[in-house]
């Protein structure tokens, strides 16, 4: 999938994270968490892992963490993603590349 | 060299006859030489003993780069005592390398932060560090470790003259011309004063703070003139609103009150539940809901608690009140309903924190406590509890009474829920023990109850009683199912703060963190 335009997914609420991907060339990760001491390598791990399933290769990716679990994390990835190329409207492709 | 808790003590901190922590009542049956206190005599018949500024007491009371000054909490984040006397120390008296000496800190203390980046405050010793404070120590700025006390180790600490305190302040609601304080009946009140007291009698020079100068003598007092060398008042001692909170409510949180009733279940399934029984709770969320609950074990028995201690708050209060509870016996208040109680509501009394918890003194209250209720921010799988530092090695909290009442109790009851947004409080190793696991005997979480392995007396009760009890170890693996197994955290070697056990042997370090990168 391709980055068309900025997108944001996610709050800064606790056990939250706010995702935003903007157009960018091969990929970059912004990371920020309060648990970046004992959680920021499965982070990392799972935003870089979602991004190779959503076939994600060009993008700048920010993730402000607030202690959300993993099954968070990928849903705001998911959901900015879909946003920042109008694919959140309708037909998300449930099961498929979205789980 | 490896503690009785597993933890590795740096061998340069086990000097001048200090140990390392060797299990619970190691120190029983030993002897201490208690230290004595070099004070002015003032023989000759004083009008006042008012001083104009704490420049004025400081200068009166020979105050020194070098020296040891101590404080209580009483007024806790409200208090401005603490900034107040530094600041005429460091910025108008131009004093250095100063240690400080306090029950606990807050964040109300935020600027000392500032006198320790400066090199000018080189000691802190304490039950409480957080904020700003807790910050700088951990990034190793301090230039001595910090050494951190439960209530009841502090106290032990003076009396044998591990702490010397060169000048004592008493942040006082309520004063005379001489200095005999009172914690009611000014506009900074804060109830029981029990924390200053061992401090006021084992201090060279003691300095009283007031915002509230009244008649003498100034009666009943909780710190008497005869200890007071000089008496400063300023505009004000503290925030009142950050005192004592309005009313401390009983949590309406679903998760909260369900853990409140298997903690009074695990209660009333031991035979120490029985008519004039002895019980002391946290004011955290689950723990001061447990009140509810007993309450209603209690009539449901027949029975009424004998008496209360500690930090007291307005529904232990309402407890006596109505006749449920026979006597309390407090250290410190922490809402206006405690306040306007202490010593006015029959049977609501004072007492030092010696007397509430010092293990080295021959009958502190902790040791005659049938049921503790304590929160913590991590438990492992031996027990062991964590209450000072975060899960990414900050320091940000305070052992205060947790590990006196814990190891006083026949039964210490630990209630948290299993996870906190990413952090698993029930988890494999915590980051620094500051109650061991010997002292601690049952756990109550929202995924289930856990009994300590060494407590199979109390594991018979539960299972009479029918309630249902999981190996800790499975809470454990409960727990990083859902949020992940966390990195080990990364330290450095250098050690920014030693934890005494309340016996004064050194049970855990805190060490200098290491900057985290993800990759």
């Amino acid at each position: 999938m391709r980055i068309e335009r900025p997108a944001v997914a996610g709050t800064l609420e606790s056990s939250d994270a706010m995702v935003t991907v903007e157009p960018g060339e091969g990929l970059s990760l912004e990371l920020a968490s309060s648990v970046m001491n004992t959680y920021g390598r499965q982070i990392k791990e799972t935003v870089l892992e979602t991004l190779k399933r959503l076939g994600v290769e060009d993008c700048f990716i920010s993730v402000v963490d607030k202690g959300a679990l993993d099954c968070t994390i990928k849903a705001r990835v998911e959901c900015a993603v879909f946003r920042s190329c109008g694919l959140s409207e309708k037909d998300i492709p449930w099961g498929g590349e979205v789980r | 060299m490896k503690n009785a808790v597993g933890r590795d003590i740096p061998e340069f901190l086990l000097k001048d006859g200090k140990e390392v922590y060797q299990g619970k009542n190691y120190m029983d049956g030993k002897f201490i030489k208690k230290a004595s206190p070099t004070t002015r005599r003032y023989e000759k018949p004083q009008e006042s003993k008012i001083v104009g500024t704490i420049a004025d007491a400081l200068k009166l009371c020979g105050a020194k780069s070098g020296m040891t000054f101590s404080f209580h909490h009483h007024l806790r984040d409200g208090d401005y005592v603490v900034n107040m006397v530094m600041k005429a120390a460091i910025e108008e008296l131009g004093l250095e390398d100063m240690t400080i000496a306090a029950t606990s800190l807050g964040a109300a203390h935020d600027p000392i932060a500032e006198y320790i980046e400066q090199g000018k405050v080189v000691g802190i010793q304490t039950s409480g560090i957080r904020g700003r404070m807790g910050e700088v120590v951990s990034a190793g700025k301090l230039k001595t470790p910090a050494v951190i006390r439960s209530h009841g180790g502090r106290p032990r600490a003076i009396e044998a003259g591990e702490v010397h305190i060169d000048i004592a302040f008493i942040a006082a609601p309520t004063s005379d011309c001489v200095g005999n304080c009172r914690g009611i009946g000014g506009k900074s009140d804060c109830g029981s004063m029990g924390y200053a007291m061992t401090d006021a009698r084992y201090a060279d020079r003691v300095v009283v703070v007031t915002d509230c100068l009244v008649d003498f003598p100034n009666m009943p007092a909780s710190i008497e003139a005869i200890d007071v060398d000089a008496v400063v008042v300023t505009d004000s001692i503290g925030d009142p609103k950050k005192i004592a909170s309005a009313a401390a409510r009983i949590s309406q949180n679903p998760r909260d009150l369900m853990m409140a009733e298997d903690v009074a279940k695990v209660i009333a399934s031991t035979p120490y539940f029985r008519d004039g029984f002895s019980f002391q709770t946290g004011v955290g969320g689950p723990s001061l809901a447990a009140n509810l609950f007993l309450e209603k074990f209690m009539d449901e028995k027949g029975i009424k608690m004998g008496w209360s201690i500690g930090g007291i708050c307005g529904p232990m209060v309402e407890l006596l009140k109505k006749g449920k509870v026979g006597k309390i016996i407090d250290v410190q208040d922490f809402d206006l309903d405690a306040v306007r109680s202490i010593n006015r509501t029959p049977g609501h009394y004072e007492m030092s924190a010696s007397q509430y918890a010092d293990p080295a003194n021959k009958g502190a209250f902790v040791n005659k406590l049938d049921f503790v209720v304590l929160a913590a921010l991590e438990i492992d799988t031996d027990f062991n509890v964590n209450v000072l530092t975060g899960s990414d090695g900050v320091l940000r909290g305070a052992p205060g009474g947790h590990p006196d009442t814990a190891a006083g109790s026949k039964c210490c009851v630990i209630v948290t829920p299993l996870i906190r947004g990413r952090m698993a409080t029930v988890c494999e190793h915590v980051v620094t023990v500051t109650t061991p696991g010997d002292c601690v005997d049952v756990l109550v979480t929202d995924y289930g109850i856990a009994v300590n392995p060494l407590r199979p007396d109390l594991i018979e009760c539960l299972d009479r009683a029918g309630i249902k009890h999981v190996p800790i170890e499975e809470l454990k693996e409960k727990a990083y199912s859902i949020v992940g197994r966390p990195d080990e955290l990364q330290w450095e070697d250098r050690v920014v703060a030693v934890l005494e056990a309340r016996d004064g042997t050194i049970l855990d370090v805190v060490r200098k963190i290491k900057p985290y990168t993800a990759d």
